[in-house]
């Protein structure tokens, strides 16, 4: 094993001299696309993909890298939503950036009441109680005067940022919004790729194997899902941004359902994955519901789904890679 | 395997004995060969190519287009009661009007919101941005329709809210630039409790859905009881959504009220009768109240479970001739009969063609005002008038369901018991929120 090691760094070193790396080209093709799309796309549709790719990935961050199962994310969504657009509708004038990390912290304090209860148990016990959690917010959501119940919080104005850039317009708060996505994404890789991250697939593999090692799992899996909640709160205070409205759908199970579909089309525990999957989801039921299929959205995606399920378990990202590794190995043969 | 290969790899190994040390899932994040380099653009440009593609629209002018966006549920629980049948009602207004405005096509666009205020916001944002669409039609989920209302007076495009239920659309939340067409809870809760106490109904038991909307009905059907004379003997709330109402219907019972009022919705009111009448509420003596509820529940409970119970409604399709052989056509294209939405929808698609025909201009401000200045007059309405908070008023009717001994055929589940005038149904202007009517 040592020597693995070993050699592992010496392989790295040997290419260490800031070499170009095929992945690094990869994400500076997607960045300079994702610079590029609101002048070929409509900026509101791809501001709703950054949102819920943002989502998916905070998500992904727990069942792919940590092994935990959350069916509550949608608390967290909801939380982060509701809190920014009560804030900036009730204060105009307030920053929209100050909004948004008033959001951010107010998922980052449900997700550690959360996180303390969950983390306990593991597997289904660990779904349900967050199912649970996250349906208690739910009936706090319906019930709360601030939220207007079904009518939803509408209005929210979208205001200017650093008191310069005027957000109402589409393309500037695109970018906005492609800043706060990049920057979240950023967290996420180093997040993954740090000891932090090492120790949180250790425990993904085998807990109790990470527990004799000496390290205390649960603080480990406390802070990720408190990093996942915050994460998950940051999109729903920007979708809020985006949307202008904070509405019930956001805390409702169907959300925290539909962001598993979203992370395993796309490729659980990739970090791409859920950037693709909510892309495809969100394109499949904007293109859908104005076509003729209209009346077949749930039933198409329920097909994807079974499909993905059944046919490529690993999700687009997923399946290209274990592609890219099959042809590698073929070829060093 | 492995070890074979570490233990041959020299310090200066290449990256040949790393990969293949490398478990065959590798995440991408690790170095990967110059072989694969090539295959990574391709692959990248697919990814983005894939996110793309869904998001591109053709960006086109509606100069000497109208364009008329439909946006309603077309999939989920409002599906019957606007759904498909909505936009079809939508097409035949604008095949009965010609297809064209004084030489201009007219357009229709749909798409379904999924009941979501984000889904249904977005969509009507970019028909107004992409498409250039003049006017929204449809609307069923107060909360999308709340949304879309906020995008229509913020792009300055006129809507046409005609399934929503919440009256707070042209109470607080009115703009110049959306009307409100078919029914809203207050007419609901007033012209149904006011005529049941008129009626001898003067003690009342609610069941109530415990969120804003059920209170919102619960504070309405009090205050009109209280107001005529009645009183209120008791009140149970539920929690939105609720599937056993057995202890609910007891404590009904146990009430001794002469009146059960439902101040709920959707599957709750239809929960909540097949309950009653399992529990054989009106066999004992008792009288249901639905204050939202529409033909489409009626029909899918069926006579049996609903009989007896009394409503309010904007329109039915059994009222006078003209909507009788207008019903007929509708029936014809969609095997079955309209609800008071879809022929809402009808008509008020039709009064904006005239409005924009008389005008010759598809400006907001300025149909809006034609519209206003011209009376309702059609299968659905009869004098009905735009107001400014954007109430289109007009008669209601009081309605109780049939027996099965009754009925003549599948759709014929009312009796028409009296019409509400539109002055007496509808919030006056008086008590108003409104800003555009207020002070």
């Amino acid at each position: 094993m040592a020597v693995l090691q070993q050699d592992h760094q010496a392989a790295r070193a040997g290419s260490a001299p800031r070499r170009i790396t095929p992945l690094g080209v990869l994400y500076l093709v997607l960045f300079l696309l994702g610079l590029l799309a609101p002048w070929v796309a409509y900026p509101v549709f791809l501001m709703k993909i950054l949102c819920f790719a943002l989502f998916a990935s905070a998500f992904n961050l727990l069942l792919g890298f940590v092994g935990l199962l959350s069916f509550g994310h949608a608390a967290f969504l909801a939380t982060g939503a509701y809190i920014t657009g009560f804030l900036l509708a009730e204060y105009p004038g307030l920053s929209p950036a100050l909004g948004i990390v008033a959001g951010t912290l107010g998922a980052v304090v449900l997700g550690t009441l959360f996180g303390a209860l969950a983390i306990r148990r593991q597997g289904i016990y660990f779904a349900m109680i967050t199912l649970a959690l996250a349906q208690m917010m739910f009936f706090f959501f319906i019930q709360a005067p601030f939220t207007h119940g079904e009518d939803g919080l509408h209005g929210v104005p979208r205001g200017e940022l650093f008191g310069v850039f005027d957000l109402a317009n589409n393309h500037t708060l695109y970018y906005f919004v492609f800043a706060i996505f990049v920057a979240a994404f950023a967290l996420i890789r180093r997040v993954v790729h740090s000891p932090f991250g090492q120790v949180l697939k250790a425990i993904r593999e085998n807990e109790p194997r990470a527990i004799s090692l000496g390290y205390h799992t649960d603080a480990y899996k406390l802070v990720a899902f408190v990093l996942s909640a915050g994460l998950a709160g940051l999109a729903g205070a920007t979708k809020t941004l985006v949307f202008q409205l904070a509405s019930l759908g956001d805390a409702s199970w169907h959300m925290s359902g539909e962001v598993i579909l979203m992370t395993l089309l796309g490729g659980v525990g990739t970090l791409l994955g859920p950037l693709v999957g909510s892309g495809l989801v969100i394109g499949l039921q904007h293109q859908l519901a104005q076509s003729a299929l209209g009346d077949w959205v749930s039933v198409i995606l329920g097909a994807i789904f079974v499909v993905c399920v059944l046919s490529f378990r690993s999700g687009i990202i997923g399946e290209c890679q274990r592609w890219i590794a099959r042809r590698q190995q073929r070829e060093d043969k | 395997m492995h070890a074979t290969a570490s233990c041959n790899a020299t310090a200066t190994s290449n990256a040949t004995a790393t990969s293949n040390a490398t478990p065959v899932a590798s995440p991408l994040s690790r170095r990967i060969t110059a072989a694969t380099r090539r295959r990574l653009l391709p692959l990248s440009a697919l990814m983005m190519g894939s996110l793309l593609s869904a998001g591109i629209a053709q960006a086109d002018i509606s100069d000497g287009v109208i364009k008329i966006g439909y946006l309603a549920d077309m999939s989920g629980t409002y599906r019957d009661l606007a759904g498909p049948g909505g936009l079809d009602a939508l097409k035949m207004a604008v095949e009965d009007f010609g297809g064209s405005v004084n030489g201009m096509p007219i357009e229709v666009l749909s798409a379904d919101d999924r009941n979501s205020a984000d889904v249904g916001a977005n969509t009507v944002r970019g028909w107004i941005d992409q498409q250039n669409v003049d006017m929204v039609a449809g609307l069923v989920a107060s909360s999308v329709s709340i949304a879309v209302t906020r995008i229509l007076a913020e792009q300055d495009t006129l809507g046409i809210v005609s399934g929503s239920a919440a009256s707070s659309i042209t109470n607080e939340h009115c703009t110049p630039n959306h009307v409100h067409w078919v029914y809203d809870t207050y007419p609901l809760a007033h012209g149904t409790a006011k005529a049941i106490v008129d009626e001898g109904g003067d003690s009342w038991f609610l069941l109530t859905a415990d969120y804003a909307f059920g209170h919102a009905l619960e504070g309405d059907v009090e205050k009109v009881v209280n107001e005529n004379g009645g009183t209120i003997v008791g009140k149970v709330r539920h929690p939105f959504p609720t599937s056993d109402f057995s202890s609910y219907i007891l404590q009904a019972q146990g009430s001794g009220a002469k009146i059960v009022g439902l101040a709920n919705a959707g599957s709750d009111t239809v929960n909540a009768l097949t309950t009653a009448s399992q529990f054989g509420v009106v066999q004992a003596g008792q009288s249901l109240a639905g204050l939202l509820i529409f033909l489409n529940d009626v029909h899918a409970l069926g006579l049996e479970v609903a009989q007896g119970l009394q409503l309010t409604t904007g329109w039915y399709w059994d009222l006078n001739d003209e909507t009788r052989a207008w019903s007929q056509r509708y029936h014809e294209r969609n095997e079955r009969k309209p609800t008071m939405v879809q022929a809402g929808i009808y008509s008020s698609t039709l009064h904006y063609l005239n409005a924009v025909a008389a005008t010759g201009s598809d400006d907001t401000a300025t149909v809006r005002a034609k519209m206003g200045e011209t009376p309702v007059n059609d299968m659905f309405a009869n004098n009905g008038t735009i107001r400014a908070d954007g109430r289109m008023v007009h008669d209601m009717y009081l309605v109780k369901v049939k027996a099965p001994s009754d009925s003549q055929g599948e759709w014929d589940v009312y009796d028409v018991i009296r019409t509400i005038p539109g002055a007496e149904a509808y919030r006056p202007l008086a008590d108003s929120q409104c800003e555009l009517v207020k002070g």
